[in-house]
């Protein structure tokens, strides 16, 4: 049986996390964890979360999770959501710059003030966007192109390389609403809120061998 | 495709039971919050918010219970009101599986409370309950001061610049009620919606007195809300969710199908 480990660092919804995977897990364990020995020992993770950088890295710094999550990530079907996504990257320019896990390259940057003076766009980019989805991959089987997720940020992330962007969405501009490499796939919507569609991602995830 | 307008229908709750209950289709227990929060879910409302009315502060444990188990059933994001003081009450409804608080008095008798709140939890989950009158006269230009305590309470504050201040405090959201509008079904106050959404920068949902499905158009075109928020046309069965977002579409407003 597969056993999933949801990272705990004390933020972040991670009962919805739970109970929307053991929706669809199909009797996979779902083990809410900051042990780094846990998620080592995981056939999956998820590192979810909502909230500032800032306090997300000091956290994962301060429970020792920086090296399991890196391990990790190199290594199994790996699920980033959110905050999640973000931890991911090079480097945030939340909280006055933050350097993140670096698994993927990339950075994430806050929307421009221009996105509200000149467009009258709002954010947080709040509610339910469409994602285009960039090529194939496992995650996308039997998820309709264009779909609507739910969204709620203020940061959004720019991968180094284009070709890490694995669905684009809409705000003002074109930003990579996924991004993905080998075993990590790395969503900025919140997949455990996008009912259906966010569903059918996570059971695409809890069947995924990490292979694209 | 853009970001689409949401409609939030919205229960009010008593020591766990939805006041008044519901009428629409397929409903055994007309007050069962999980069983009207599916059935929302299942009519494509965007939201669910939970407005929890109970009085006695003993009763508000039940509220955490009706939230772990709307969240254990129904995957779309919900937001819970009422009574939202503390940090830990925050923490509390966030575990049990909210997506946002939202604060209303509390943000009154201390608006810190909403800095704290976003400084610990962040903006996305930080609604902020702004409850306004209109206190112009005819002739006079427009102007809204905040009330609390269900419009009851004035506090001499003005809402434009009130709405500001909280989203310069971390709120993510704001909830803007009528209450000159609130329950008379003669749709939103357009004006005020459209001076906040204007103001604040942030999303506004609009809320207080829809009673049909134009109300809701004009909300978004004309108050330039980013979603709408009703409940006795949605609780009653006078409209379905799909029904207002077929209408909306019509009229030429992105929601999500």
């Amino acid at each position: 049986m597969t056993v999933i480990a949801v990272v705990d660092y004390g933020m972040g919804n991670l009962r919805s996390v739970r109970k929307a995977l053991e929706h669809v897990g199909n009797g996979a364990v779902v083990e809410v964890t900051s042990a780094p020995e846990r998620i080592l020992r995981a056939d999956r993770v998820v590192l979810p979360g909502v909230g500032a950088i800032g306090d997300c890295m000091n956290e994962l710094h301060r429970l020792e999770l920086v090296e399991a999550l890196r391990e990790a990530a190199g290594s199994k079907p790996f699920l980033g959501v959110c905050l999640g996504m973000q931890a991911l990257l090079d480097f945030s320019e939340e909280n006055q710059g933050v350097d993140c896990l670096g698994v993927l390259p990339g950075k994430a940057r806050r929307f421009p003030a221009e996105l509200t003076t000149d467009a009258g766009l709002k954010v947080p980019h709040m509610g339910w966007n469409g994602v285009l989805q960039q090529g194939r991959h496992p995650l996308w089987r039997g998820i309709a192109d264009n779909s609507r997720f739910y969204f709620v940020h203020s940061y959004y992330v720019e991968p180094a390389e284009a070709a890490l962007a694995a669905g684009v969405t809409r705000y003002g501009f074109d930003f990579a609403a996924v991004v993905a490499r080998g075993n990590v796939f790395a969503t900025q919507f919140h997949p455990e809120k996008s009912q259906r569609a966010g569903l059918d991602l996570l059971a695409n995830f809890v069947r995924w061998d990490g292979s694209v | 495709m853009s970001l689409a307008k949401r409609i939030i229908p919205c229960l009010d709750v008593d020591n766990g039971r939805v006041v008044k209950g519901v009428q629409f289709v397929d409903i055994r227990d007309a007050g069962d919050p999980v069983e009207i929060a599916r059935q929302y879910d299942a009519h494509g409302a965007d939201e669910i918010t939970f407005l929890d009315i109970t009085a006695s502060s003993q009763e508000r444990e039940t509220m955490v219970h009706v939230v772990e188990q709307v969240a254990g059933e129904v995957f779309i994001p919900l937001t819970v009101g009422g009574g939202i003081r503390t940090v830990a009450d925050i923490r509390r409804m966030l575990n049990a599986g909210a997506d946002k608080v939202a604060i209303n008095t509390a943000a009154v008798s201390r608006p810190e409370f909403v800095a704290e709140a976003a400084e610990r939890f962040g903006s996305q989950c930080i609604v902020v309950a702004l409850d306004a009158k209109r206190v112009s006269k005819e002739g006079e230009p427009l102007r809204w001061e905040v009330f609390t305590h269900g419009g009851r309470r004035e506090t001499g504050l003005d809402a434009v610049a009130w709405s500001q201040r909280m989203v310069a405090n971390g709120a993510g959201e704001i909830l803007l009620t009528s209450m000159d509008r609130d329950g008379t079904k003669q749709g939103f106050d357009v004006e005020l919606t459209r001076a906040i959404s204007d103001a604040s920068g942030v999303p506004v949902i609009a809320s207080g007195g829809v009673g049909n499905l134009q109300h809701l158009v004009d909300g978004v075109q004309l108050g330039r809300a980013d979603a709408v928020l009703a409940a006795s046309i949605f609780h009653f069965g006078e409209y379905t969710i799909e029904e207002a977002k077929d209408y909306m579409a019509a009229q030429g407003i992105e929601v999500r199908r």
